[in-house]
């Protein structure tokens, strides 16, 4: 478990300690391969490191990384939220479309507050049907997914959002930044923190990882499950929504449903940032830090002069990695315990 | 306060004398599809009065259990608190009003900390309503201190034995210092250790005016906690009695319906030639220098504490831990570390404690459930015979009076003592030259038990050699041929069938002398 807590209890380090180690590793293992790959790719081409460069791969990481965390509460109840991408294609162009119509009244704030409103209103009906219709979440959203997506053609009717419509202020936001720090990362950062303290230390933000490890044991416990999976959704639907402002504040120019296949990078972000796709296990620092590394493949290709199909098949061979680690782990982790089950001198 | 062992408590609630029942069933009913697992089954839970409740497996003890503590709603009937009729939504609701419930299979977070699992949702809480980590630990390791346990809560509950589990959800219920304690066999997997400390816990719970509701299939623990028992048969009420009315004797027939000797003794068998060594075996931390001899036609029990070592040896023998070193030897033949495949080639088969993690594959039906192992007796070539696997599993449901609608249900659906039958059955299918079996009665009824029994011996008479680690001491004392006991993690003791005494086995269990006379 992530959150054990550092304070030793005489007898109870070692085991404690092994279990800590053990998930801290999948952070830090993260953090190596990011090392190693910028190494590397410098080595190459000395430009990878230039300021541009890693702004760059920030300003991308950025609403990914966003998208990972609310996918990852989502996946830490054992479910899982396919319609991401949808959802943010739809905010991207109806926020587009909303503040263009009118510049100078609707601002920042306005699109910010119109675009969360969206998402939330898509993951709440994704968290209706997954928690109260007891409909399977794979199910649910691949269909909401499909639904958004002819949704938002609907709407844009082959046009598109130009930048040169948006409220200046917007395009700022997504841009520029305070002390050449960009805001996009900055907000992400926020989030994630924020999310990953409450998870941690809250009663509420324990529960998520009790469904997960275990539906029926939460239910006897008193848990209310079907309350905090659909507010999983309902938060992941809202950050969706928030990176769809995002999005639109970063490209500017928005065509219908430019974020699609985003929902498959995102659930990989995820599992590679260690969350388990099973669900009770992993943290959103792991899954930022996910995004992070995946993105940082895909720029360093290019850097490389590498064909991008590769990229595809290195997110696939990453993915197949992770998942490989962590079913060994727990193995390997469970042997150890058991071990450690035996009380000696009790 | 009344004093619990001697007073009569009042049958019922007499108006303007004594307080209505902290929580009670009024002419309850619950049915599944065509099973009727409840009929008009009344109980009245007082405060400061523990409450026993027998019967059969599937006699629908759980199925109650669940009815109070608002996982079922009945179909019939009510539920009463404090003499008002309530409606439980759900299993939370029924916590609020101050009932804990420890249920017959555990039901823990794996991936949690032990002491999360304790307290999910009902953290002790530091400043901005932050989980104070510290404090929650301190809990924890006070609750297991009065336990008399040393489990570390900061570890996660994955791995944890069965004992441990059900040790945990002892915690977990104690933990909410509730008015009402409901105890679904929280003393199946316990040794008579744990046995007294958790006796005394509730007792202490009990004087201060908890109600306490208490199932158990060892009776001579329901005569000792408590002073009132229902028994239930077939799903429907037989009797509630002050237990001081009642003998062990007169229990068992209500229960049963008949009269019965609920203890099998083994049959004498000649021992024959050495079937099981193991010799030095050690696993670091785990156990040290084990060494014994089984021999055909012989029963060897492997007594001693909850986390003494003996699964653990088990589990290595039978090839599922490795060892680190000394050897196993079957029929002369030395096995591999860590093979299991290798293990029931050379006639090994091992019962496992933990029958939902372990031993059964709850989505499958009973008779692929006892079909599993001994496929190839119901084999045509390469295809399994479904007529074959049926009328084996037949055959065994009918020998250990399995309760079941159809043996094409799910094993889920079973209550636990009827899930332990389709184990067992699984692997004496097997007709293994080694039997091991760990804790074979956890659950299980008195009458079923001594056809275990029964069973036992019969395969020692055939010429099995049989290992049977056990907790239940009548057990151990009325099967053994020999009594091995351990003690953190070695043998501390070897005891003769003729010398071994409840006494001998528990001084060498807690090591109290290092060889028991
Ligand atoms: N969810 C369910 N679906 C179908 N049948 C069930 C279900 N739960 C229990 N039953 C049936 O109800 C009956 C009573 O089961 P219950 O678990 O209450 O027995 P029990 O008295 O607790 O037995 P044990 O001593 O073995 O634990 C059994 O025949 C069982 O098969
Ligand atoms: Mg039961």
């Amino acid at each position: 478990m992530t959150a054990v807590t550092a304070d030793a209890t005489p007898g109870g380090r070692s085991a404690r300690g092994l279990v800590e180690l053990v998930f801290r590793a999948r952070e830090l293992s993260l953090v190596a391969a990011l090392a190693v790959l910028v190494l590397v790719t410098t080595a190459v081409n000395p430009n990878f490191l230039s300021g541009q460069g890693v702004k760059d791969i920030f300003l991308n990481t950025s609403i990914l990384a966003l998208l990972a965390v609310g996918q990852s509460l989502v996946v830490i109840t054992r479910n899982i939220d396919l319609s991401v991408g949808s959802v943010v294609g739809l905010v991207a162009f109806c926020t587009g479309k909303f503040v263009s119509a009118d510049p100078t009244g609707r601002g920042v704030l306005t699109a910010l507050v119109f675009g969360v409103a969206i998402g939330a209103v898509c993951g709440l009906l994704n968290g209706l049907l997954v928690s109260f219709c007891r409909v399977p979440a794979l199910v649910v959203t691949l269909g909401t997914l499909y639904v958004i997506q002819g949704l938002d053609h609907y709407i844009a009717h082959g046009q598109q959002i130009n930048a040169v419509d948006l409220p200046p202020a917007l395009l700022h936001l997504g841009n520029e930044g305070v002390l050449g720090v960009p805001y996009l990362p900055v907000i992400t950062v926020v989030v994630m923190l924020a999310v990953g303290y409450y998870l941690r230390s809250y009663p509420s933000g324990r529960d998520f990882y009790a469904i997960g490890s275990s539906p029926e044991a939460a239910r006897l416990a008193g848990v209310p499950v079907r309350r905090r999976v659909l507010a999983a959704y309902l938060f992941s639907g809202a950050l969706a929504g928030l990176g769809g402002v995002l999005w639109l504040a970063r490209f500017g120019t928005v065509v219908a449903d430019p974020a699609r296949g985003w929902e498959l990078i995102v659930v990989s972000a995820v599992v590679v940032g260690g969350v388990a796709i099973v669900g009770g296990v992993g943290t959103v620092y792991g899954a930022v830090l996910g995004a992070l590394l995946l993105t940082t493949i895909g720029s360093a290709l290019v850097v490389l002069k590498v064909n991008s199909f590769w990229q595809q098949a290195l997110t696939g061979a990453l993915l197949l990695l992770a998942i490989t680690v962590d079913r060994v782990l727990a193995v390997r982790v469970t042997r150890l315990l058991r071990k450690r089950s035996v009380r000696h001198g009790a | 306060m009344r004093d619990p062992g001697e007073a009569e408590a009042p049958r019922g609630p007499a108006p303007g004398t004594a307080p209505p029942p902290v929580l009670a069933l009024r002419k309850a009913g619950k049915s599944f599809g065509a099973v009727r697992a409840l009929r008009e089954v009344s109980l009245e839970l007082f405060a400061g009065e523990a409450h026993a409740l027998a019967g059969e497996n599937g006699a629908g003890k759980s199925t109650l259990v669940k009815t109070l503590s608002g996982v079922h709603r009945p179909d019939e009937g009510e539920v009463l608190l404090d003499g008002a009729p309530v409606e439980f939504g759900g299993p939370a609701a029924a916590q609020e009003a101050g009932v804990a419930v420890i249920y017959q299979e555990p039901t823990l977070f794996p991936d949690l900390s032990v002491a999360e699992n304790i307290f999910m949702g009902r953290q002790p809480r530091a400043r901005f309503g932050r989980i104070d980590r510290r404090a929650m630990h301190a809990e924890a390791t006070e609750l297991f201190t009065g336990l008399g346990v040393a489990i570390d809560p900061g570890r996660p509950a994955r791995g944890l034995s069965i004992a441990d589990q059900q040790l945990v959800e002892i915690a977990k219920a104690l933990s909410r210092r509730a008015r009402v304690l409901i105890m679904d066999e929280p003393t199946a997997a316990l040794s008579g250790n744990e046995v007294a400390r958790l006796f005394n816990v509730v007792k202490t719970l009990r004087e201060q005016g908890c109600a306490v509701l208490f199932i158990s299939h060892r009776l001579d623990e329901i005569f000792e906690l408590c002073q009132r028992v229902t028994i239930l048969r077939d799903g429907a009420w037989v009797a509630g009695e002050p237990i001081s009315a009642l003998t062990p004797d007169d229990l068992v027939r209500r229960m049963v319906g008949r009269d019965l000797d609920t203890l099998y003794p083994k049959q004498d068998t000649l021992p024959g030639e050495v079937a099981l060594t193991v010799g030095r075996l050690t696993r670091e931390g785990v156990f040290t220098d084990v060494s014994f001899e089984v021999r055909r036609g012989e029963i060897v029990a492997l007594a001693g504490l909850v986390g003494a070592g003996r699964s653990e040896v088990a589990r290595a023998i039978f090839g599922v831990d490795r060892w680190d070193a000394g050897t196993v030897e079957v029929g002369g033949r030395r096995l591999p570390p860590g093979s299991p495949t290798a293990a029931m080639a050379a006639g090994l088969a091992l019962v496992p404690e933990d029958r939902r993690q372990q031993g059964l594959v709850m989505d499958l039906s009973i008779e692929r459930n006892i079909g599993l192992t001994g496929l190839k007796s119901v084999r045509r070539g390469p295809v399994i015979s479904r007529a074959a696997e049926r009328d084996r599993a037949r055959d065994w449901a009918a020998r250990l009076q399995l309760k079941f609608t159809r043996l094409g249900d799910a094993v889920n659906v079973l209550s636990g003592g009827n899930q332990q039958k389709v184990v067992l059955a699984k692997w004496l299918a097997t007709d293994p030259a080694v039997l091991i079996v760990d804790e074979p009665t956890r659950g299980i009824d008195i009458g079923t038990k001594a056809e275990v029994h029964r069973l036992l011996s019969e395969l020692a008479g055939r010429g099995i050699a049989i290992l049977m680690i056990s907790s239940d001491l009548p057990e151990v004392l009325g099967m053994a041929d020999r009594v091995l006991v351990m003690h953190e993690g070695r043998l501390a003791a070897e005891i003769p069938r003729e010398r071994a005494t409840e006494e001998s086995v528990m001084s060498a269990a807690t090591g109290r002398d290092g060889a028991a006379a």
